[in-house]
């Protein structure tokens, strides 16, 4: 009964998941990644038109990714060496990327998925589902027990703290906003592979989404991927219809709780300090 | 707690000097041309991006095989060839309009309004559920009509904007949050309560005649009774002024500057930051809603679901590329609205894809704010 809900939570919840973590990295380094959205996109259209070009879903995973993180360059060095503002370049960004891939849009062939493991108790998944948790504990772990995510974290906490250690702000800047493009594209590869196609504007705000899911899970790894889970329960619920609640209600939902955490109702969420700060 | 200065006289006399309407007339007279000259300036940029969009849109014509010369005089003659293409071009940015001056309301005090989009739709909605449910002489239910939209779309607004006041949660999030909330209920609302009965489409009933606002094909007989603008779009203009007018000549348009540029002067000269970041936004809201009226009281006369592609988002563009002045968001708009027409056409004429358009708006954008950086960057150092 219950149980059913499970697989459509996975599947919904995974590609937020990734996008969620590349949020995590790119704002916990100081800088507000409204292209999440656009990202994903991207990486989603790479990803069939990798896999219809060379036959191959890796090529494909490959190309999405590229992509990704060739939109992630844009914005790093929109944001970072000219320091345009973050939330417009964001929104540039998403725009650029539903033009690009509608102009370009590839013709609606059918492409392989990637492949599913069949695990014990669990069931049968797409590798990129197991990775998830994989790359949740190791980014938790990365950020927060490790020299390197401390100082990622104090380019957007404490930039005077990263200047005395003579490290350059600009650089671990970089690091998150690529890694972001990196871990939204595998997102949207994901998104595409599920479902064999690719239609313009497919992504439908779960970028959005995923930034709901990294302020509601206080920008950090562990509870922002709950987060995902949580929204992604909720998308379920609205899918397979249970207790007749309205499906627009369920939809609302997380972004109602999302600004109920941030005005600090219910716990608190705090953004890193010197997020969206362009001088150091 | 802030408490007045003791000078607060003499800032209050400072701003008046500033707020001296006659100042650039008299500048002009006495030689001086040092404003004009810095808005000449401001728009060098804006003109470099136009210029090399066009240029960028020929080249990618020109790569696809196509012949570019064409492709232009497309561009000239569907948007110029005669009245009735224009006609269409300004009533493609009437909702433009309305939303980058509500963009650029907001940015000019520091805040940012990515919740065009679902204040606009609020505004749409609460408009059509009074011309709908009201059935009264068209002299009142015409502002009535109007004034819900802005109430609803002001409500919308004020919400982020009483958040950032109260708990200092950032407008960008909870506007984006907003939205998809708009979209969310509304949606609920037309597809579940107020849908036209034995329709499939998600739209509502059509609203009463006296709600609806004139074609201006009815007044000027060079346009064909076919072409949508209407009388929204004077509307436009009439707000175009308005917003030059209140953002650079009344106190309100100085307090709301000062917070946006100063914030710790503002208070301390007796500005509650606060109350304006609220005010902004509400009034944000409201001119965003005015696309709302535009739509439903001008163009389709009911509430269909999801109508705007994305009007609250270009309209970011728009106020970018008007450099948030007034008379800059209307040329933009008009840009912006020969675009969306030029690309049916080219979809049409020459098989390009709408899309093109759209990648070049975002380039447009990411261009924008690119220069804008560097040119803060360097006044900084």
């Amino acid at each position: 009964m219950i149980l059913d809900l499970i697989p459509i939570t996975l599947r919904m919840a995974t590609p937020l998941g990734f996008a969620a973590l590349g949020g995590i990295y790119s704002e916990r380094a100081g800088v507000i990644n409204l292209a999440l959205e656009g990202m994903m996109l991207i990486g989603a259209f790479g990803y069939v038109v990798g896999t219809q070009a060379s036959g191959s879903v890796w090529f494909g995973l490959l190309v999405g990714i590229g992509f990704g993180v060739g939109l992630a360059l844009l914005h790093a060095v929109a944001t970072v060496t000219f320091h345009a503002e973050q939330v417009v370049t964001g929104i540039g960004i998403n725009i650029l990327a539903l033009g690009i891939t509608e102009y370009l849009l590839p013709t609606s062939k059918q492409v392989g998925g990637l492949p599913h493991w069949q695990l014990p108790f669990i069931g049968s998944y797409s590798f990129i589902v197991y990775l998830l948790p994989v790359l949740m504990v190791a980014s938790h772990i990365l950020l927060f027990k490790t020299p390197w995510g401390l100082r990622l974290r104090a380019a957007g906490e404490s930039t005077e703290a990263l200047a005395a250690l003579s490290l350059s702000r600009t650089k671990w800047q970089y690091i998150g906003i690529l890694l972001s493009g990196l871990l939204t594209g595998i997102g949207g590869c994901f998104l595409a592979s599920e479902v064999h196609y690719f239609t313009k504007g497919m992504t439908a705000g779960r970028g959005y989404l995923a930034l709901a899911a990294v302020i509601f899970g206080n920008w950090r790894p562990l509870s922002g991927i709950s987060a995902c889970f949580l929204f992604g329960c909720a998308t379920a619920l609205e899918l397979t219809n249970r207790w007749n609640i309205p499906g627009q209600l369920l939809n609302s939902l997380p972004y109602i709780l999302t600004m109920v955490v941030l005005i600090g109702f219910v716990g608190t969420s705090r953004p890193p300090a010197s997020l969206g700060k362009m001088k150091p | 707690m802030i408490t007045r200065p003791a000078n607060f006289c003499q800032i209050w006399r400072g701003n008046r000097e500033l707020l001296d309407i006659r100042k650039p007339f008299t500048s002009l007279l006495q030689g001086k041309i040092p404003q004009s000259r810095q808005l000449l300036l401001n728009l060098i940029p804006s003109l470099f991006a136009i210029i090399g969009f066009f240029l960028l849109c020929g080249v990618i014509v020109y790569a696809r095989g196509q012949n570019a010369l064409e492709f232009y005089s497309i561009i000239f003659s569907s948007g110029f060839s005669s009245f009735d293409e224009f006609g269409y071009v300004l009533f493609n940015a009437t909702p433009l309009i309305f939303t980058g001056l509500a963009v650029a309301i907001g940015y000019k005090s520091g805040l940012f309004n990515i919740g065009c989009e679902g204040q606009l739709y609020v505004a749409a909605f609460a408009t059509a559920w009074i011309g709908i449910h009201l059935n009264l002489p068209s002299f009142l239910l015409v502002p009535l009509c109007i004034v819900a939209a802005m109430v609803a779309g002001a409500l919308w607004g004020a919400v982020p904007g009483y958040f950032k006041a109260r708990y200092g949660a950032h407008e960008v999030i909870n506007t984006i949050m907003m939205n998809f909330i708009a979209f969310a209920l509304m949606n609920y609302l037309v597809t579940s309560i107020y849908q036209e009965p034995g329709q499939m489409i998600p739209q509502t009933r059509q609203i009463y005649e006296t709600a609806r606002i004139p074609r201006l094909a009815s007044f000027l007989p060079v346009l064909p009774d076919s072409n949508p603008l209407n009388v929204s779009f004077l509307i436009a203009c009439a707000c175009v002024v308005l917003c030059y007018i209140f953002l650079a000549h009344t106190r309100w348009g100085y307090e709301l500057r000062l917070v946006g540029n100063a914030r710790d002067v503002a208070s301390y000269g007796g500005i509650n930051p606060r109350a304006v970041t609220v005010w902004v936004m509400a009034l944000s809201g409201a001119v965003a809603g005015l696309a709302g009226v535009a739509e439903v009281m001008g163009y389709r006369y009911r509430y269909l679901d999801s109508f705007s592609s994305g009007w609250g988002f270009t309209g970011i563009a728009v106020a970018l590329l008007g450099r948030n002045n007034p008379f800059g968001i209307l040329a933009a708009a008009v840009l912006f609205g020969l675009l969306n027409k030029v690309a049916l056409d080219i979809d049409i004429l020459l098989n390009i894809p709408r899309g093109l358009f759209f990648a070049g708006q975002g380039m447009l954008i990411i261009w924008l704010v690119c220069i804008e950086g560097i040119s803060r960057k360097k006044n900084d150092t």
